[in-house]
Parts: C-alpha cells; structure tokens; sequence
C-alpha cells in the first residue's frame, strides 16, 4: 500500500517537473528574453561598444590596455590587476587569502610598478591599483587612481593635462542616487573618448 | 558624502523598503496559502476580491499532473510528495547535464562530468547552489534555463511549501491533514514566485543584466587584443536566483560579475529581493496562527541577529585586516569598485545570513574578522531571516527549543502557541539541531584528515582550514557561497558536498514535516497565567540567545582554529 503510493507520488513528480521545466525553463526564460530585446536590446545584448562599427567591447567589462608583451600602454588609462587577465571567457577573483605570501608579494610589486610607471611617490597608489577585482572584468578604477594616471597620460599623446581632466571628470560616475555604491570611472569609455577627441593613439 | 555615512544610507533604505513591502506581501502569501475561501472573521484580505480558490491556469497543472487539488495530505504523504519531487528533479538535472551536448543551445559545451553534474544536481534541488563548475565554460544556455532555472524556482517552492506545513501544524487542531503538497508547490509559484520575477527581471534588464541567446561575441579590444564577451538569459535567472535565496551565478564569479552585477543600484536591489520573502513569511505566520505579533516576535529575532552581524562584518571590512589587505590599503582584494566597501559587506552579511550564497564580492579574501562573520552567519543555522522558507522553519523549530528551555527554568509543561511540546516534539526539534552541526564538523573532520581533502586547498595554515570550514558549513546548511579558493571539483568535494547538501536539507525537512504532523493532530491548550508569552520581548531576547548559544557555540572550537586564530594572529 505505502509503495503504490509513493509510486503514484513519483508519477506526480515526474509529471509535476515536465510542467515546471516548460512553463518556468523555456516559457518564462524566452518570454524575458523578448521583453528584454524590445525594451532595451542595447543592454539586453551586454552593453557593446564599437568603433566604426566593429566591436571594441562591452563598456559593463573591463579590458587590459596593455602591449604584446603585457606592458602597459602610456597612453590610455590602465585597469585594475586583473585575476583572470581580463579574459571576458572566464571570471573570478584570486581567491587569496587577507594574509598570503603570495598576495603580499602581489600587492608590494604592484604598488612599485604603479607609482614607477605613473611617475608618483607609492603611498599616492591607492588600494584598487593594487588589488584584483572579484569578477576579473572590473570595468572601473576609483577616482584616485584615474588621478595618478592623468599626468602620464597627457604626456603620452602630447596633449594638456586639463583636457585629459575634462575628459576624466566625464568619465567619472558617483554614487547611484548620491548613496548606493562608490564612486567609479568608466575605464574603455574614458579610453575611447580619448581616442576619439584627443587623438587616436600610435 | 563619507563613505561610511552613505553605506548606513543604504541599508537605510533597504530597511524602508522592506518595512514597506512585509505586509502586503505577507497578508498575500497567507492568504495563498490558506485554504479557507473567507478571511477569518474580523480581517480581510488585501489585494483580489474573493473567487475561486483555484485559478484557471492552477487547474490546467493540476490536471497535468494528475492530482485531486481539494484533498488534503496527512503529514507521511506530504512528505513523500517533497521526497519523491526532490528525488526526480535529481535525476532529471543530472541527466540534463549529461546528454546536453546533443540538445539545442547547448552553447558549443561539452556534456559535464559525472561526480560535478551529480554534485551541482543535488546543490540546485537543495537551495544550495554550491557550485564545483564555473558556468561559462561548463553550462549551456539550455541546461542553465530548463534545468538550474527550474530548479530555482521550485527548490524555493519546496522551502515555502514545508515551511507552510509547519506553520498549520501550529494553526490547526485535531486533524491529521496538513494541506495539498502539490497545490502549496503550485500556488508558490504561480501566485508569489513567478509574478515577482518577472517583475524583477525586468528591473535588471533595465539596470544592464543581460538577457539574449546568443553564444557570446569577440570583441577587438582597444589595445588590439581579442576578447570574448558571454551572452545568456542572465537577467530572468539572476532574479529568481536572489528572490529565491538561490544564488547560483550565471557565470563563475556571480553577482560580482559585471553582466550579473551591472551597478551598485542593481547590486542593492538584488540584496532586496534575496530578503524580501524570508523578511515577509513572518508576517505570514502570524496571519496564519492568527496573531500577529507572534509573527513580530519572530522577525524581531531575526533583525536582531542579521543587524548585529552587519554591523560587526561592516566595520571589519572597513578596516583592512590582515597583511595582504593592510598593505593593500583596504579590503578591496575581490571587490568591484563600482559597489565599494559597505556594499559588499552589505551584500556579504545578506547572502549568508539567508542561505543564498551569490556573492557580489570573494569572501574568501575577506578580512579575517570579516571572514568569521560571513562563516557565523551560516553557522547560526541559517535562521536571520534564513532562506525563502527554510529560514521560517529553522527559526520555529528554535522557537519550539527555546520554550523548552523556559519550561525547564520554571517547571512547567512547554507550550508553544497551544501547542504542548512533549518528548516526540521535543525529539524531533532536537535532532533537527544536530543533524547541521554533525554534518559540517564531521566533513571538516575527514576533509582536513585525507590527503584528497588536503590536495584542494589554495591557501595554508588556518586560512587554508576556513577553506574547508567554510566549504562544509555552506554545503550543509544550504548556502553555496564559498572560500573560493578551495579547489571543490575534485571527486572527494563532488561527493562529500553532495552528501552534506542532500543530507542537510532533507533530514530537516523530514524532521519538520513529522513534526507538523504531530502538532496539527493535537488540539490546543488554553492559556493561563503560567503561559509563557511568545510574543513580548522576554521571548524575543531568549530566542535570540537560543540561536547564539545552542547553534552558533557549537562551532567555537572549529572557529576558534580557523578563522578566529587567523583573526588574533
């Protein structure tokens, strides 16, 4: 008696979760996905950015500014360090414990690297030059960081510092509604603009 | 504006809109989840005006599922419906995760390998949404959609419909039924889940989650680089992922994940909507047992909790801890710049305190201060508010313990809103306690004691045992966040966190559901002036204790060389 009704319990079961994976795994999931194309398709494709109408990046994803050797380019603004070395195929953080050897070590040579490569004394380096963001594809910098950038890069493209400054303060968003979140400038999109308006680089 | 005034302003406004929503929430799930067609007498329900107690489209699923909606279940056949549900979406989403490489939108992904697609069928049937794999290089768009995604949604269900069990267990008197697991599961969804998310999945999508099927683009980056950019229906899953206090990241690094995580806004918003139905199922509670304040109570305890740890975790990560994080500057190791500091612990204390485990940053880089809080925060049981569901059931389960421990102080009989707690109630809750503890201290024990359990770890000495800790404690009480560093995909993780996962859901519920069986079978005591009241702020502060002492000591030895020594060091 208590098998038959297990059984007839399984029989509902099988049926009960045929009806959620139609309903609740294609109904709902394609029907959002339509919503979303119409009301915002920009957005529901991940934000793309594209210069002469090819695909330079998704202003949601950050993106290394570096050379083929992995040295970074002094004309555009630098990410954070990077995890997972901005590969937009993967992501996550370095998972490194508050007090491993190995992110000291990390964290020492990024912040002289920093401070050589920006021409500022290393206590100017603030804490996002020298950490990894938790999803690797961090697409902002604090303000501080844009600020110690600002001198080289100028020099860089042989432009006025304040220009690049005019840009930077475009570029920089605060908080959401005056409270929620941090302050953040937009890294590719303060580069783009500086190609765009300052001269394209190389 | 500081930094830290404006992270007060954001709770700040999470608490309003929470306080705003409760009720109607609240009064809307107990009204779903009563079968009477009447409000009782002197109340009325909010929202629709009366009709039938089924809708239309309900009818269509019961009809294709094969059950009589209007009879009701003694406790042995709700259960069984949960068991026999449970174990067949097991089954269904292993074998989904095995044959996808030869179904449509399968996304160029290869089938995923056994001892993971056991382990990550078992986390998502569980509410754990612990996840071995890292979704963009392991899931398709299909398996994501008809598989996880379904999994969200009635893994939430299932939480809501045994809490619901339990909660008529106290309502009722002198039957042996405790409603239609079928129709609660039904109801759960068509009337409170699916409406919300859509709602909320239009709010991301707004805030720049994305929402396609495409299989990702290149993009030619600035520096001439190639780099690939993921597509999904991210948006519809990453809002049933937090309003059901799932979790499970679309892509590997969750919310923290600029297409999951676009912005603080969004950030703040998905704190909402994992609290928002485990803040509100008191207030269903009390509707149900037709007294309100025995619902306040409850979430009273609750906020108490889940303020006190914000407070602690937010001032820790404020302060940089350790000597990566002091040389750093700040604790900004494994955090977005866009949410800062207060809006990652925020995020941090939010998903574990409810058994969501999404992370908007790593924990596992945490302060070691922070650290312990966010591994507490699950060791409490998940019970502040606690997952959709289970957070009710766990906290009711503690209630029944700590007017036990009352009872014991004056010499009475325990009562518990009429209800006598004798020693079948009082085993059953008490075994309700151990099962968690047992679980994450003997996983820990045979992790740390096996070569295959030590191979895994990223970091060594007692951050290397947080690892493990914090794995096994996630895995057992339903969680999924995780000290990301630990290695899990390996066959002993894939099986021992599988074990925990199933062994920690499951064991409760069976535990809850014969309980509400024997509770809804009695018929209530009346009160008299030796009745404790539940409902006042002496009741309150020992329920609160209760959590702290019976649930949360029992880790202090474990805590004490991981965490807590990594803290102190």
């Amino acid at each position: 008696m208590s098998a038959l009704r297990s059984g007839r319990q399984l029989v509902a079961a099988v049926r009960a979760l045929l009806v959620a994976t139609v309903v609740l795994g294609l109904a709902y999931p394609l029907l959002m996905t339509g919503v979303a194309q119409l009301i915002a398709p920009a957005r529901a494709d991940g934000s793309l950015a594209s210069v002469d109408g090819s695909v330079v990046g998704s202003s949601l994803i950050g993106q290394s500014f570096t050379d083929e050797d992995g040295d970074p380019l002094s004309e555009y603004f630098q990410s954070r360090p990077s995890a997972l070395d901005y590969d937009g195929a993967a992501s996550g953080g370095s998972n490194l414990g508050p007090n491993s050897d190995e992110l000291v070590a990390a964290v020492g040579e990024r912040r002289a690297d920093v401070a050589a490569f920006n021409g500022v004394s290393e206590s100017e380096v603030p804490a996002d030059a020298v950490t990894a963001s938790g999803s690797g594809l961090d697409p902002d910098i604090s303000p501080e960081y844009a600020a110690i950038q600002v001198s080289r890069v100028a020099e860089a493209r042989g432009v006025p510092v304040d220009d690049v400054q005019a840009l930077v303060d475009e570029h920089t968003d605060g908080r959401d509604l005056g409270f929620i979140g941090a302050p953040h400038v937009r890294v590719l999109e303060l580069n783009l603009a500086l190609d765009q308006r300052l001269g394209a680089s190389g | 504006m500081s930094a830290t005034a404006a992270g007060w302003l954001q709770v700040a406004l999470l608490v309003i809109a929470l306080v705003a929503v409760h009720k109607p929430l609240g009064d809307w799930m107990a009204r779903v989840f009563t079968t009477d067609a009447t409000p009782p007498l002197g109340q009325k329900w909010p929202f629709l005006p009366q009709g039938s107690r089924h809708w239309r489209v309900e009818r269509l699923v019961y009809r294709a599922v094969g059950v009589d909606a209007d009879a009701e279940q003694r406790w042995p056949v709700y259960l069984r419906s949960v068991l026999a549900f449970s174990l067949v979406s097991v089954l269904f989403l292993y074998l989904l995760q095995r044959v996808q490489q030869w179904l449509p939108l399968e996304n160029d992904m290869a089938a995923v390998e056994p001892g993971s697609a056991w382990n990550t069928a078992i986390s998502f049937v569980t509410n754990t949404n612990w996840q071995g794999y890292s979704g963009e290089s392991t899931m398709g768009h299909l398996v994501q959609m008809a598989g996880l995604a379904v999994q969200n949604f009635v893994s939430a269900a299932v939480g809501i419909a045994v809490a619901i069990a339990l909660v008529r267990g106290f309502a009722r008197s002198g039957t042996d039924r405790l409603g239609n697991f079928w129709v609660d599961v039904t109801r759960a969804i068509t009337r409170v889940l699916l409406p919300l998310a859509t709602v909320a999945a239009v709010v991301l999508v707004l805030g720049g989650v994305v929402q396609n099927l495409s299989s990702g683009t290149d993009a030619t980056t600035l520096a001439g680089a190639t780099q690939f950019l993921p597509g999904g229906p991210v948006a519809s899953q990453e809002a049933i992922k937090e309003l059901g206090t799932n979790g499970g990241g679309f892509y590997n690094a969750n919310s923290a994940h600029p297409f999951e995580g676009p912005s603080a806004w969004i950030s703040l918003f998905q704190v909402f909507l994992l609290l928002v139905i485990p803040f509100s199922l008191p207030r269903t509670f009390g509707r149900m047992v037709g007294d309100r304040k025995q619902g306040y109570a409850i979430v009273g305890v609750m906020a108490g909790l889940a303020a006190a740890s914000l407070a602690l975790t937010s001032w820790a990560q404020a302060r940089a801890g350790g000597a990566a994080l002091q040389l750093a500057g700040a604790a900004t190791e494994g955090q977005e710049v866009r949410f800062g500091g207060p809006l990652s612990a925020l995020f941090g204390t939010a998903t574990t305190l409810t058994s969501t485990g999404a992370v908007n940053s790593m924990h596992d880089s945490y302060t070691p201060t922070g650290g312990l809080l966010v591994m507490a925060n699950m060791m409490l049981g998940e019970v502040a508010p606690g997952g959709v569901g289970s957070g009710l059931y766990g906290m009711l389960v503690l209630a029944v313990v700590a007017v036990f421990v009352a009872g014991l102080m004056v010499g009475r009989t325990p009562e518990y809103l009429g209800k006598k707690l004798g020693r079948r109630e009082m085993t059953l809750a008490s075994l309700y306690v151990l099962v968690t503890p047992v679980l994450v201290l003997t996983g820990t024990a045979v992790a740390v004691a096996t070569d295959s359990g030590l191979g895994s770890l990223l970091n060594s000495g007692s951050h290397g045992l947080s690892e493990v800790l914090y794995a096994f404690t996630s895995a057992s009480n339903n969680n999924g966040s995780a000290f990301a560093g630990l290695s899990a995909n390996t066959p002993f993780y894939n099986t021992a966190l599988g074990l925990s996962m199933a062994f920690g859901r499951f064991l409760p519920i069976v535990l809850v559901v014969a309980l509400a069986g024997r509770l809804a079978a009695q018929g209530r005591a009346p009160v008299t002036a030796g009745t404790l009241p539940t409902h006042q702020p002496l009741f309150v502060g020992l329920l609160g204790a209760v959590v702290l002492v019976v649930v949360g000591l029992t880790y202090f030895p474990a805590l004490a060389l991981g965490p807590l020594a990594e803290a102190l060091a």
